[in-house]
């Protein structure tokens, strides 16, 4: 040992520094082996990290580098049975804030506010969902700007960092109100539907879905598939550069039967009335228009409409938000006429056979009053139909019951649920002795029997309805209502005698172009008949006392108190092509022009000879204020003055005018002024009966 | 015997500058990707801090091994002078502070005490009797000696120096001989007050534990730095993304990718064969510092070596499993990688100090067995 060599100490202490120099080396071994473990373990670690776990870290990796923003699907379009597009898209500039990126807000959002002019309840709602934002995802600002907006924006980015000003497609539609309850509308997804899917498409700004109408019923239809932008992104969100980008793919258009034309006459001829038109095509059951009116723009349902609007609407009494067509239900009144007489028909009646009508008949303790005060004298069924008279059908029907009748009812489409792409629609009811029986828990009577026979009592129907009626009667055959293209079809026969659908028939000829009671829808086209069956559905019971004092006219009637005003018919009414129907809730006949016998004849003249129809309308139109998307900007206006608020303004409408205007179909005003010939005089209708007292023409049931 | 010397001394450092100069030209390339593909601001202000640094060590390598062992007590003195100083600095200017501005540089008096600390509990060994070393005496004054710098910088607060000054400080006592019961019996008392020291952290040093446990219960906040380190180093699997490719630093989503998490820059561009590399130099590095420690005969100067190569072990291993999500977010930089003069200049103090042990080691006593 060469310590003990050099340096000679105690034998105890030589031990003692030897032991302390065999520790240290063992120790300083121990140490140096640990260290060598935790190398291993280091090497093992990262071994399993980046080999054994590489895929995930690689792909957390790309999810950091690479930022995902959804471009929202264009929507399909929907076109009418001729291609003319009923909703589109058009070109939308719209400005976004991303969160993340968003430095200085209360600079920023002052900017904005001054540059597009936001007013205050629109910067609450910003702020309101920047708060809640979370990271990438942009919250909108502002859309449907004009270009001059977006400019202005778009030249201050450096400034205006987390703006993000974007160029996107809302949804248009040409024309406005009078396709409002039959296409609905888009709005943006609810909290609800994205807390359900999750999808983030649905909180992409600039993405809408279907809320109401064929909108949303086919929706998945019309929503495309989303596309991407992909850019490399620093984590501060700093864009590096834009990788590829996978485009949208449009959703597919999706044809229906509406013809665009009709549907917007019927739309503007329903005027100022409360009301619906519907149109069947009697060789397939297209529907070729479903107008109810007055309606909504779902052009400004679309934008997200103000809460001024949307008040105003569900304060009318008109009821603009209901969709009438599917969702309004009325008594039938004589309408069901033709229905009840090819009951009779059916169960062996004679047509020929004749019953005094002396003005009213005893049933049971009750007195039931003819329409016509003096009677109609001898009728048979052919006069009863043209003449809507109803003791005939008070004694006739009497004598066959109730249930022969219902069933005809319901082979004719009363009561019938059809499967329509509608969120909701109303059933109506058809009476017989076993519905009374489990309904009230009680029997049928006669005079329920009588009641029903003129469609009143229990008997409820919608419009759309009543048409199907139409058709059935018109073309003997179980025609079912459709609006999506290429799915009609004949539909079989219904064990109906064709000589007694010609008895009927003919009737109907003559309600119109005989000395009937619905000549107002006589039309002025060469070798075209119409035959029809009017009706007035009661919503009061008039007192004897009344009765005996005078019936109270319906123009002194409070509006709720007015008799629906009904008319059902088809034409040409020989060779039946197209069947009507047209309600006017509440129309109590108070004007001959805005009645429903000469709304469906113009409708049904706009089929044959657009150009005629269209000549009348835009006469008489100009006495009610203009068109129906007119009107409903007039009453906003009114309305917010009503409010203490500034109408809006000629300015504000010009601008909105001009945005919509770059790249995009004219505004719907526009579009309703075809040809533009503003100095063609408004002629008076030749195809009416000149000068013929309205309400005199119009039955009245009485009770 | 002397004419062995001089060869030994020839061959010797040549290797050990050939391997520090590879690891430092290595972080430097890193610090080049880091910077996004630019010598500044890092990569050559480190290349020149090297060079002066390597000038430093040769200098210290040739001083006298006694001036080290005679001023290792004024110099600790000096030390806690200045970490106490730093506090007070600290009080009056109502926040923490962990330097003191010398006008010219900021002087981090915490970081040379992680050197001096070693230096200094050496020094006591070789003063306290051969025949005390099993006795009570060995034990307080050195547990005194270590105690009062770690509370101090534990008081800045610095959780990951004051760990690194104590762990250097006991390894010297290990290495010193003192019975291994006590460690074992401290390591699991120690085990036993987890909880109990726990309860002494700060907030944000509680959290840093907590999230380090658990790095994606808080993915924005301190959990952050651990889940995109690992992300950066596992995204990088055996080859790496190649030089200047890595997206995790370029696009800032590595946060320090330039300090502290500089390994992980280095592992997603270069992969595991980087990282192998990196390690293993380390290694060698390490294991020089032991072998000089082993051959050496002094008390003093053996425990200093070791002590050293033990603190530039823990620097690497601290680091390492910080980065790689082993260990919580403590601040503790990567030697010669991270860009940075205070850790470079303590890492080079070591490697100076044990470079001048390796040359003195015959002046002080010859091999043993």
């Amino acid at each position: 040992m060469k310590i003990l060599n050099k340096r000679p100490r105690g034998p105890k202490k030589l031990v003692t520094e030897a032991s302390q120099t065999f520790a240290f080396s063992r120790r300083a071994f121990f140490l140096g082996s640990a260290q060598l473990g935790v190398g291993g373990l280091l090497i093992a670690r990262m071994g399993w990290i980046a080999i054994a776990e590489n895929e995930k870290y690689r792909l957390l990796s790309e999810s950091n580098r690479v930022n995902l923003t959804i471009i929202p699907p264009r929507r399909g379009w929907l076109i009418d049975r001729g291609g003319k597009p009923l909703a589109s898209n058009r070109t939308d500039f719209r400005v976004d804030i991303i969160p993340d990126r968003l430095q200085d807000r209360e600079r920023v959002m002052a900017e904005l506010t001054s540059l597009l002019q936001l007013d205050a309840n629109v910067v609450e709602r910003i702020n309101e969902d920047l708060e809640k934002a979370a990271g990438f995802q942009p919250v909108q600002v502002a859309d449907d700007l004009s270009y001059e907006q977006f400019a202005a924006v778009s030249i201050r980015l450096a400034d205006l960092p987390g703006v993000a000003p974007a160029q996107g497609y809302s949804r248009f539609y040409p024309a406005g109100p009078s396709v409002g309850h039959l296409i609905g509308y888009v709005g943006v997804a609810s909290a609800e539907e994205y807390q359900k899917s999750k999808d983030p498409l649905l909180i992409t700004p600039g993405y809408k879905t279907g809320k109401d109408g064929l909108e949303k019923s086919l929706d998945k239809q019309l929503t495309g598939k989303p596309g991407a932008r992909r850019a490399e992104v620093t984590a501060h969100g700093r864009i590096v550069r834009d990788l590829e980008t996978r485009p949208d793919v449009p959703g597919n258009p999706v044809r229906l039967t509406i013809d665009a034309g009709l549907q917007e006459y019927a739309g503007r001829r329903l005027g100022t009335q409360s009301g619906s038109v519907v149109v069947i095509d009697c060789r397939s059951g297209d529907v070729l228009a479903s107008a109810s009116m007055p309606s909504f723009d779902p052009n400004s349902f679309s934008d997200g409409i103000s809460h001024l609007e949307y008040e105003m609407l569900s304060q009318d009494e008109h009821l603009p938000l209901r969709n009438k067509t599917l969702q309004g239900l009325y008594p039938p009144g004589s309408t069901v006429k033709p229905m009840v007489g090819l009951a009779l028909l059916g169960q062996g009646i004679d047509p020929e056979q004749t019953v005094g009508c002396s003005g009213s008949i005893r049933v049971g303790n009750a007195i039931f009053h003819c329409w016509k005060r003096g009677g109609h004298g001898g009728v048979n069924l052919h006069r009863a139909i043209e003449q809507s008279c109803d003791v005939y059908f008070y004694v006739m029907a009497q004598r066959i019951g109730m249930d022969p009748i219902a069933a005809t009812a319901r082979k004719l489409g009363m009561g019938e649920r059809f499967a329509l792409p509608f969120p909701s629609q109303s059933y109506g009811t058809v009476p017989d002795t076993a519905w009374k029986l489990r309904k009230y828990g009680k029997k049928w009577e006669s005079y329920d029997t009588v009641n029903a026979t003129i469609g009143q009592g229990y008997m409820l129907v919608n419009p759309t309805q009543l048409a199907v009626m139409a058709s059935r009667i018109a073309s003997g055959r179980r025609l079912v209502p459709h609006y999506l293209a290429g799915r009609g079809h004949g539909g079989e026969p219904l064990d109906i005698a064709p000589e007694h659908l010609a008895l009927v028939h003919d009737a109907m000829r003559d309600v119109v172009n005989g000395n009937g009671t619905g000549r107002a829808a006589r039309i002025n086209v060469p070798d075209i008949l119409v035959a029809g069956k009017t009706g007035t559905a009661q919503v009061r019971r008039i007192t004897m006392a009344e009765r005996a004092g005078g019936v109270r006219g319906n123009a002194s009637l409070p509006f709720k108190l007015r008799d629906h005003a009904l008319f059902q018919g088809f034409v040409p009414h020989d060779n039946p092509r197209y069947a009507i129907s047209v309600v006017l809730e509440h129309g109590g006949h108070v004007s001959y022009v805005q009645d429903s016998p000469m709304i469906a004849g113009d409708c049904l003249t706009y089929l044959y000879d657009p150009a005629k129809a269209l000549e009348k309308l835009d006469g008489i139109e100009k006495e009610w204020g203009g068109t129906p998307q007119e009107r409903l900007e007039r009453q906003l206006n009114e309305y917010r003055i009503a409010k203490g608020l500034a109408p809006v303004s000629d300015e504000s409408n010009a601008a909105n005018a001009a945005g919509g205007n770059v790249a995009a179909p004219p505004p719907p005003a526009e579009v309703e002024q075809p040809g533009g010939e503003p100095e063609a005089a408004p002629e008076p209708p030749t195809a009416a009966p000149p000068a013929a007292p309205a309400p005199v023409t119009v039955p009245e049931a009485p009770r | 015997m002397r004419e062995v010397v001089p060869e030994s001394i020839a061959r010797l450092p040549w290797k050990l500058y050939g391997l520090l100069t590879s690891i430092a030209l290595f972080g430097a390339t890193v610090l080049y990707s880091a910077a996004g593909g630019h010598l500044m601001p890092w990569a050559g202000m480190q290349l020149a801090r090297f060079c002066v640094f390597m000038v430093m060590v040769e200098i210290i390598s040739r001083l006298p091994l006694k001036l080290i062992r005679d001023f290792t007590f004024p110099v600790y003195g000096a030390l806690l002078l200045a970490l106490i100083l730093v506090e007070l600095i600290g009080a009056v200017a109502g926040g923490s502070q962990r330097w003191i501005n010398l006008g010219f540089m900021q002087f981090q008096p915490s970081e040379l005490m992680k050197v001096a600390i070693v230096l200094t509990v050496a020094r006591f060994y070789s003063l306290l009797p051969i025949g005390q070393i099993r006795t009570v005496n060995a034990i307080w004054p050195a547990l005194g000696l270590i105690g009062l710098p770690a509370a101090l910088v534990l008081l800045q607060p610095d959780l990951g120096t004051a760990m690194m000054i104590a762990a250097g400080g006991v390894v010297v006592m290990f290495l010193a001989g003192l019975p291994l019961r006590l460690f074992i019996g401290t390591a699991a008392a120690g085990a036993a007050l987890v909880p109990i020291a726990f309860s002494f952290l700060h907030d944000y040093q509680k959290n840093r534990i907590l999230i380090f446990l658990d790095p994606e219960s808080d993915p924005l906040g301190t959990g952050y730095h651990i889940s995109q380190s690992k992300i950066a180093i596992g995204s990088g699997g055996t080859m790496g993304k190649g030089f200047l490719m890595g997206t995790q630093s370029h696009l800032d989503y590595l946060p320090e990718g330039h300090t502290d998490f500089v390994f992980a820059t280095m592992a997603e561009e270069w992969g595991m064969l980087g990282g192998v590399g990196i390690i293993c130099a380390m290694f060698l590095l390490i294991r020089w510092g032991m072998r000089v420690a082993q051959r050496t005969e002094d008390r003093y100067a053996r425990l200093v070596a070791a002590g050293l190569a033990a603190t530039i072990f823990f620097y690497v291993a601290i680091n390492l499993m910080m980065v790689m999500g082993l260990a919580p977010v403590v601040g503790i930089p990567l030697p010669f990688m991270s860009y940075g003069g205070s850790s470079m200049l303590t890492v080079m103090l070591c490697v100076g100090i044990i470079r001048n042990i390796d040359r003195n080691r015959d002046k002080l006593g010859g091999r043993w067995g």
